[in-house]
């Protein structure tokens, strides 16, 4: 048998489901009796609602029930809660708006729900939802950020002032100023980080059922944390203590972060599900999840770097808009604030850094974390502002980044905005990622483009991110409602297999093989023998589930703990069994023996012992073996990185092609190097999608104009290169695993080295900035205006 | 979906009268545009009558002419060695529309009765002089398309086949909308029996047109240098997320000199 532990490229076990179609997903999934529920939504950005009349819907054939807003709230069904508290610059609490499960009152963006038709099938639940008459009151909307803010803007929660949901800040504003005063050179660029949305490919879904018998009601659900949901709609929404509610998360078909949150269709289907008696499905057509799924990104963005002569960093200042969309989705407002304010040192030794963020409401689809969240704007921002400080100062990039960048030998490395990296070392994966790019023969690179009438650009950038969310304690001190620990329960069984219920969340990551290699490499036994288990809060202890690249780092580091119990449980019973002191039995390679002797057990004679204690030291251990663990991690892990793209430019209709792409990354101890790779394909590819593709469009009034995807262009395999990926190692100091996380890395570090690689390629234009997507009619209207004239001239 | 009947004649001719007798049915040829409108419901037909063994699928070249029955799929015509042969600018075209699901489905009858401002076959059609066949009639090319998801045919009217002379040399260049793939702006360029015809796709408000400014002076010098100059006006042409109308107007040129080239 081929090394299947630690480092070994195994094949994703789940893979062999998921590719021949036999996952179990959310809409697989049929109870006995069910009905179907089909939500209207609002087809307007903003209008007040005079009345819906219920009665012809209701009349239809089929139909079960008809509900809206009013009865909801009728039955004391609460609004969708706000999972993190921020407070404003004054120390007082954001604006924190109902978020009603159906709209009552007012619609607030297209695609906000307003009612629900429950009918025997899924045609007749959509005959009848065309039948509620609804009359309304168009309101004036606002689209835009910028707008959300304008004087005299429409109010999208009447008693939200200005739009705004908090005015916050980070760092520290006098060392800022004082260092701008005396820099000599003050650089800026304003820039937006576009909107996008996830698009999994597994629409979202969630089917309600309720035991009359036991009074237990059931959730299966399209999320990326069962636990989480079950904790916000048990205690939020519905009222229904954990004891009386399970949340099923089966096999998830992608999630990017848009399936973290609760969403009000898991609280209508289970609240149906308890008033009908009978289970309710719901499952989103695409058109939906364009219009309901959380977006994301969506920021725009002053910032100003003061520098001294020589191109040394001295302060940043940042003034961001955040768009919050109409409502607060659960971790909207962090995002914007501690996981993006927080990231703006980069791998940047900046001494000080004052960031202020504001977070407005606007008619369009809340907007929250998605694969990357809050770090990608920030990583964003810091590369293409680098890259402008070389183009206005000319300086070198890849030496102004060098010159700048923490120092090796500077770890444990305090940042001036509340994070302390714990290891790295980021001159090794900018030499690394240089080298395998063949950075400096890029000029010939370029020379045999322009023989051939192109134009070609190379991009840098060195990027941090801050994964493993998060110490509890930290998290709670910043306005978290939540705590960020993982759970993991080991059952070894009889002979000595073992069953791993995690709380971790795979949708796609590939857990169900990582985990048991780890699981198998720590125990000493084969891998085939581990099963791991998760998305079941009837099966699970609890979790908090997947998101920020912290399955590994804090769900796999929970599994170590429960190991290192299972394995002290295991020498008690071997020194018991091998009639020696606990303290001389060594555990090795899957047996505990007698230190300095030929005596040994192996696991699973260990394993049989606990359960046939016929020969145990009942008097002092129970029988059994199987443990829990809650892992609360120390710190963030810091995977880190540099990327290198290259594109060419056709000069007659400006469409840009990345030829190659280069991601050096260190995310610490790789347990599997293939789900690594696989990890940065995955993301560099929706890192290209927003540079060069991808951007959510509303219009002027409201409505989305990127609705569908013969509009909303994801990137496709045709618009990327063959990727060159490599990894630098340093261990994350504090975890057990030494694992920092690579979920997200690619969506962070990619899209400054397209959009730098786009802009060097357009060098002879003299091009500072443009805004993403950098689509072919961008780039030719610049080629087109011909190149500049130095003022000079 | 609402509901509908479905019916699968086996001629034309009891297609013609099924579609006859019910003003609210619809021809089904390949379904890839007809399907997903009943998806969204934004169309609610009584009944489909499905063309698939109404026997008008297949490819014959004589006498100087392509012949290619209505029920034809963009993958048959993008395989066929006969097309390859006549037209290749035509195979190639059909290799490039959608993706491989959509050309083992989607027909050449089911393009051209749709006349989607932004498809790729009404260029063809368009440049290449061809000749729309239907139950009744024989339609030429500059009177079939009529505008935007409009042309000559008549309530219950069935395409048939459409009959492509053999040109000179041809080609097809395409700039496809990010997104959905289809023209952005697409332009045929063909040399034939009628002279030189170049027409657009994608580009237009009204659906396809002719660039007749390209086609008088390519038909003094078929060459690049000769259309170099010519602007198309972008008063009629579309805009929208993608390009704007003068992005548009400057595409057709570049795709229209990079199909004289192909063309050779
Ligand atoms: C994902 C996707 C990508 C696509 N990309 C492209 C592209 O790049 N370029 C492009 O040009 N097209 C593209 N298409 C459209 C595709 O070419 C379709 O095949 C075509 O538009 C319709 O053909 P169909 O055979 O599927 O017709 P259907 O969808 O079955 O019918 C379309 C309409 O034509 C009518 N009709 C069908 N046959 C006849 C007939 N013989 N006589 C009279 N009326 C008839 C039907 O009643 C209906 O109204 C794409 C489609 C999809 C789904």
């Amino acid at each position: 048998m081929a090394f299947e532990g630690i480092g070994a490229s195994v094949r994703r076990t789940e893979d062999q489901r998921f590719l021949s179609g036999r996952g179990n997903y959310t809409d697989d999934i049929n109870r006995p009796g069910q009905l179907y529920a089909i939500i209207r939504r609002s087809d307007r950005p903003h209008a007040r609602i005079v009345s819906i009349d219920t009665k012809a819907a209701a009349e239809m054939p089929g139909v079960v029930a008809v509900y809206t807003g009013t009865d909801l709230q009728a039955d004391n069904v609460g609004g969708l809660p706000c999972g993190w508290l921020i407070k404003n610059k004054d120390g007082t609490p954001m604006a924190e708006p109902p978020h009603p499960v159906l709209a009552v009152g007012k619609v607030r963006h297209v695609g906000d729900p307003l009612a629900v038709v429950i009918a025997e099938t899924r045609q007749q639940a959509k005959d009848a939802a065309e039948k509620l008459a609804i009359e309304w009151q168009d309101l004036p909307s606002i689209s835009s950020t910028q707008d959300a803010i304008a004087p005299g803007a429409a109010l999208v929660h009447d008693d939200v002032e200005g739009n705004v949901c908090y005015d916050w800040h980070l760092g520290d504003k006098e060392a800022v100023d004082a260092a701008f005063a005396k820099a000599a050179r003050v650089v800026r660029l304003d820039l937006t980080n576009s909107r996008l949305i996830p698009n999994a490919m597994e629409p979202r879904a969630a089917i309600g059922d309720f035991d009359r018998a036991t009074g237990e009601h059931t959730l299966f659900t399209t999320s990326q944390n069962p636990h989480v949901i079950r904790l916000l709609m048990g205690a939020f929404v519905l009222h229904i203590p954990e004891s009386h509610l399970r949340v099923v998360a089966p096999d998830v078909g992608g999630g990017f972060g848009s399936k973290i949150y609760h969403y009000a269709e898991e609280a209508i289907v289970t609240w149906a599900a308890g008033k009908l008696g009978r289970p309710v499905k719901w499952t989103a057509e695409r058109t939906e999840s364009f219009i309901s799924d959380a977006h994301g990104r969506d920021h725009v963005t002053t910032a100003e770097m003061a520098i001294d002569k020589d191109g040394n960093y001295l302060a940043l200042r940042v003034k961001t808009l955040a768009n919050m969309g109409a409502y607060l989705s659960t971790f909207a407002t962090s995002i914007p604030t501690y996981l993006y304010a927080t990231l703006l040192a980069g791998v940047y030794k900046t001494p000080a850094i004052y960031a202020e963020v504001k977070a407005v409401f606007t008619n369009t689809v809340p907007v929250d974390a998605y694969r990357g969240a809050g770090r990608p704007e920030a990583a964003y921002l810091l590369e293409r502002l680098t890259d402008v400080i070389a183009h206005d100062t000319g300086l070198d990039r890849v030496a102004l980044r060098r010159q700048n960048l923490i120092p090796a030998n500077a770890f444990p490395y305090q940042t001036p905005v509340a994070l302390q990296y714990d290891s790295g070392n980021y001159q090794a994966t900018l030499e690394s990622a240089l080298k395998a790019a063949d950075w400096n023969g890029f000029p010939a690179r370029r020379a045999a483009a322009a023989a051939k009438g192109k134009l070609r650009g190379i991009g840098i950038s060195t990027y941090i991110e801050a994964c493993g969310i998060a110490p509890s304690a930290v998290a709670g001190a910043l306005g978290a409602r939540a705590g960020l620990y993982e759970a993991a329960n080991i059952r070894v069984h009889p002979t000595g297999s073992v069953s791993v219920f995690t709380g971790s969340h795979s949708h796609g990551q590939g857990h169900e093989t990582t985990f048991a290699q780890l699981v198998a490499d720590q125990l000493g036994i084969p891998f085939n023998q581990v099963e791991i288990v998760h998305g079941d809060t009837e099966k699970i202890p609890f979790g908090m589930g997947t998101y920020g690249s912290r399955s590994l780092a804090v769900g796999g580091s929970a599994m170590v703990k429960a190991m290192d119990k299972i394995i002290a449980k295991g020498k008690r019973i071997a020194a018991h069994l091998m009639e020696a002191s606990v303290a001389d039995i060594e555990f090795k390679n899957g047996s505990f023996s007698v230190a300095g002797t030929d005596k040994s057990k192996s696991f699973g004679e260990i394993a049989l012992t606990a359960y046939v204690p016929h020969n145990y030291p009942i008097d002092e251990l129970e029988p059994g073996l199987e443990e829990n663990a809650f892992y609360d991690p120390k710190n963030f892990t810091f995977p880190a990185g540099c990327m290198v793209a290259e594109v060419e430019i056709d000069r007659d209709t400006g469409v840009p092609s990345v030829v190659s792409f280069v991601a050096v990354d260190d995310v610490g101890r790789l347990i599997n190097p293939m789900i690594v790779e696989g990890q940065v394909h995955g993301g560099v590819a929706q890192g290209i999608g927003q540079a060069l593709l991808e951007s959510a469009t509303y219009d002027v009034s409201g409505q989305i104009v990127t609705g569908s995807f013969m509009d909303y262009t994801m990137p496709r395999s045709d618009n990327l290169p063959s990727f060159k990926t490599g990894n630098e190692v340093t261990l994350c100091t504090h975890n057990p695993l030494g694992v920092k996380g690579c979920g997200e890395l690619g969506t962070i570090g990619s899209p400054p080295a397209i959009v730098n690689a786009v802009i060097d390629a357009l060098s002879e234009y003299d091009v500072r900035h443009i805004d993403m997507p950098l689509s072919p009619q961008k780039i030719w209207s610049i080629v087109a205006a011909g190149p500049k004239r130095k003022a000079a001239e | 979906m609402y509901d509908f009947t479905y019916q699968k004649p086996a001629s034309v001719a009891d297609a013609v009268k099924l579609l006859g007798a019910d003003p609210e049915a619809k021809a089904l040829a390949g379904g890839m545009t007809l399907i997903p409108v009943l998806k969204q419901r934004l169309n609610k037909p009584s009944a489909l009558v499905d063309l698939a063994d109404a026997g008008l699928a297949g490819i014959s070249v004589a006498g100087g002419t392509v012949r290619i029955g209505a029920m034809t799929t963009h993958a048959t015509v993008a395989n066929s060695a006969d097309v390859k042969k006549a037209i290749p600018a035509l195979a190639k075209l059909a290799g490039g529309i959608g993706d491989k699901e959509v050309r083992h489905r989607g027909t050449i009858g089911g393009s051209l009765a749709n006349d989607d401002p932004t498809a790729d076959y009404p260029a063809a059609v368009l440049a290449l002089g061809a000749t729309v066949e239907t139950n009744k009639r024989s339609i030429k090319a500059d009177d079939f398309f009529q505008g935007m998801f409009m042309t000559a045919l008549e309530p219950g009217e069935l395409i048939t086949a459409v009959s492509f002379p053999v040109p000179e040399k041809a080609a097809y260049m395409k700039f496809p909308n990010p997104a959905s793939r289809y023209a952005l702006v697409g332009v045929f360029v063909a040399k034939g029996p009628a002279g030189v015809r170049v027409a657009v796709t994608g580009a237009g408000q009204n659906g396809v047109f002719r660039q007749k400014a390209m086609e008088a002076a390519l038909g003094k010098s078929f060459s690049q240098a000769a259309i170099a100059d010519i602007a198309t006006p972008a008063d009629e042409l579309n805009s929208d997320i993608h390009a704007g109308a003068e992005y548009r107007a400057h595409l057709v040129g570049v795709m229209a000199r990079r199909a004289v080239a192909a063309a050779g």
